[in-house]
């Protein structure tokens, strides 16, 4: 294997971890609620800045990334519970516009808060290079893929090991059905909004030293998450997963043997292909509509 | 056709009510506007299908007649009109396969769309300008060129009433009942026999049409274009101006344009909470009135009488 290849490989799947755990919050939120939550990107932006903050104000590292998922879960939740839940039944386009209505919302919020310059997280554990197969890996790399790869195993357990897991698994199958067996639906929702903003500022965090942050970094990251979860198949975790480890890697490649100028494009060139060509994605099943 | 007639009423006495440029300008900003929300209004208050890449179309209009006049000396109108036609084919091209898709995938697929055009717009500087954005010549028939505010208020106040007007036969004709029955139900309504997936095109390429026509007509009378018209944020502004003033509602559409249009020079004394105000006002809305600005007053107007 060329040193090149295994560069853009070891960069690719550093990005597309991001984007899996981006995805994967979209994916908990459209299962339980059916609603596309296009804030999803300012939760990774939340998570980066407010961890800077909290850094500048001195708090070590483990604590100011704590703080910023905290505070992410917290947003998250208000979001389910004074936006998404008041609008219950409303149509697509509606709810749309109202999670991009919270996203613009947030994104100003975040420039008043804070500021609107670009912000570096220190590296989790040095910069020294570590040499795999001629290509050079930043440690942060390693922190990346690793935490993501625990956060997974920890998705899997929590919603194949515990009750509030199953609930909401319950409820993404079958919202009246659940109710019927004595589950809250609002508990539900709010724990999915905090879950998923949880896992979009713990991405936020993780990339922090690499591509730094600042406070409109949402709206990209965010929308390519959401090509990742359209890639892997909406509405499937595993699919999330795979969705974002490949987008990262087409997109690393592409930028690498194609063209650095459209990178940005390949997400939404390959979420249109996949949407003409195969609309369940990579692992979703195949859509069948009631009647 | 009574709302029509108050329509071009409105047109023709508000220059009573505009005392300079300034405002000459923000009227003209909102019939513009207001020409590509009747359009979408078709596609998404009619046919029920969601957009979210229409500054996509927008913008091929604009830079697409920008670049034939500026870069290989077109003439405008010339370049207005090829312009409006490319946008209209991709539109159908791209609409067949796309308008299969339901719902959320329907509104992804437009989105990708509209983002690889805004892509494309940016990064090929050489015909753009890319991020800087590029001039655009005046609009000029035989010698004669447009220019002026009033001259544009006029122009642009005719093609809204005769867009409107365009709009409210085509929902009175079988062609827009067509469009109502698929926004109830596509299976009830290829069961009645109508074919939907030609219907939903029809919708489709007619408002990204529209949508490049007042693209091109902006940026001719601007005189200046940049990417930020062609950006996904653009493409929102325009669906929650259709959404704000009332799905299925041709006048809605105007009011909508209106307000949102307007709104956002209102909220500059806001200064650095103009996106926190405009967040909270599009979430607000659309929580409390999800039928728009129009409809639910006229659902009051009704309750009173």
């Amino acid at each position: 294997m060329s040193a090149e290849l295994a560069q853009f490989l070891l960069s690719g799947l550093t990005v597309g971890a991001i984007y899996a755990l981006v995805a994967l919050g979209f994916c908990i939120i459209y299962n339980a609620s059916h609603v596309i939550n296009f804030a999803q990107g300012e939760f990774v932006m939340i998570g980066g800045m407010a961890t800077a903050s909290l850094l500048g104000a001195g708090l070590p590292l483990a604590f100011a990334a704590l703080g910023a998922v905290a505070l992410a879960a917290l947003v998250g939740m208000a979001l389910a519970r004074f936006a998404v839940q008041p609008a219950r039944g409303a149509s697509v386009v509606t709810l749309i516009i109202i999670t991009i209505g919270a996203a613009i919302l947030l994104r100003g919020l975040a420039s008043i808060v804070w500021d609107k310059r670009i912000h570096a997280l220190p590296a989790f554990s040095g910069d020294q290079p570590i040499n795999v197969a001629g290509a050079t890996l930043a440690p942060q790399s390693l922190w990346v893929i690793g935490v993501t790869a625990l956060a997974v195993a920890a998705l899997w357990g929590f919603f194949n090991r515990t009750l509030t897991g199953k609930a909401i698994l319950a409820v993404s199958h079958n919202r009246l059905a659940a109710q019927l067996v004595g589950i809250s639906v609002q508990r539900v929702l709010l724990v999915s909004f905090a879950l998923s903003a949880a896992l979009g500022a713990l991405a936020g965090i993780l990339i922090g030293p690499i591509t730094f942050t600042s406070w409109d970094v949402g709206l990209l990251l965010g929308l390519k998450g959401f090509a990742a979860a359209i890639l892997g198949g909406m509405g499937s975790g595993p699919g999330a997963v795979v969705g974002g480890l490949t987008l990262g890697l087409l997109e690393s490649l592409g930028a690498g043997y194609l063209s650095s100028a459209y990178k940005d494009a390949i997400a939404f060139i390959v979420m249109l292909a996949v949407l003409m060509l195969m609309p369940g994605g990579l692992l979703g099943g195949r859509a069948t509509e009631r009647v | 056709m009574r709302g029509l007639l108050a329509l071009a009423a409105v047109v023709a006495l508000a220059p009573l009510a505009l005392a300079n440029n300034y405002h000459y300008e923000i009227a003209i900003l909102v019939g513009l506007n207001a020409i590509v929300c009747v359009g979408l209004n078709l596609l998404i208050g009619y046919a029920g299908q969601v957009s979210l890449g229409h500054a996509g179309f927008f913008g091929i209009g604009a830079y697409g007649s920008a670049i034939l006049a500026a870069r290989y000396g077109w003439p405008p109108l010339a370049s207005l009109a090829a312009a409006t036609a490319a946008a209209a084919l991709l539109a159908w091209i791209v609409g067949r396969p796309i308008l299969r898709l339901r719902g959320h995938y329907l509104a992804m697929a437009t989105l990708g769309l509209g983002i690889i055009i805004s892509i494309v717009v940016t990064t090929e500087d050489r015909y753009t300008g890319g991020p800087d954005g590029m001039s655009v010549p005046p609009l000029a028939l035989a010698g004669f060129t447009l220019a002026g505010e009033r001259a544009w208020y006029w122009l642009v106040g005719l093609l809204l009433v005769a867009t409107v007007w365009l709009s409210l036969n085509l929902i009175d004709s079988p062609v827009g009942r067509a469009l109502r029955a698929l926004h109830g139900s596509e299976v009830a309504a290829e069961v009645a026999g109508i074919d939907s997936a030609r219907h939903k095109l029809l919708a489709f390429v007619l408002s990204a049409a529209i949508a490049a026509l007042a693209g091109a007509l902006t940026a001719h009378y601007a005189g200046f274009i940049t990417p930020g018209k062609v950006s996904f944020l653009h493409s929102i502004e325009l669906v929650v101006m259709v959404v704000f003033g009332g799905m299925a509602s041709t006048f809605g559409a105007v009011v909508g344009a209106a307000v949102l249009t307007a709104l956002p020079q209102l909220l500059t004394v806001f200064k650095e909470y103009e996106m926190v105000v405009f967040g909270g006002v599009m979430m607000l809305t659309m929580i409390f009135m999800p039928k728009g600005l129009v409809p639910t007053l006229a659902a009051l107007a009704g309750r009173r009488r």
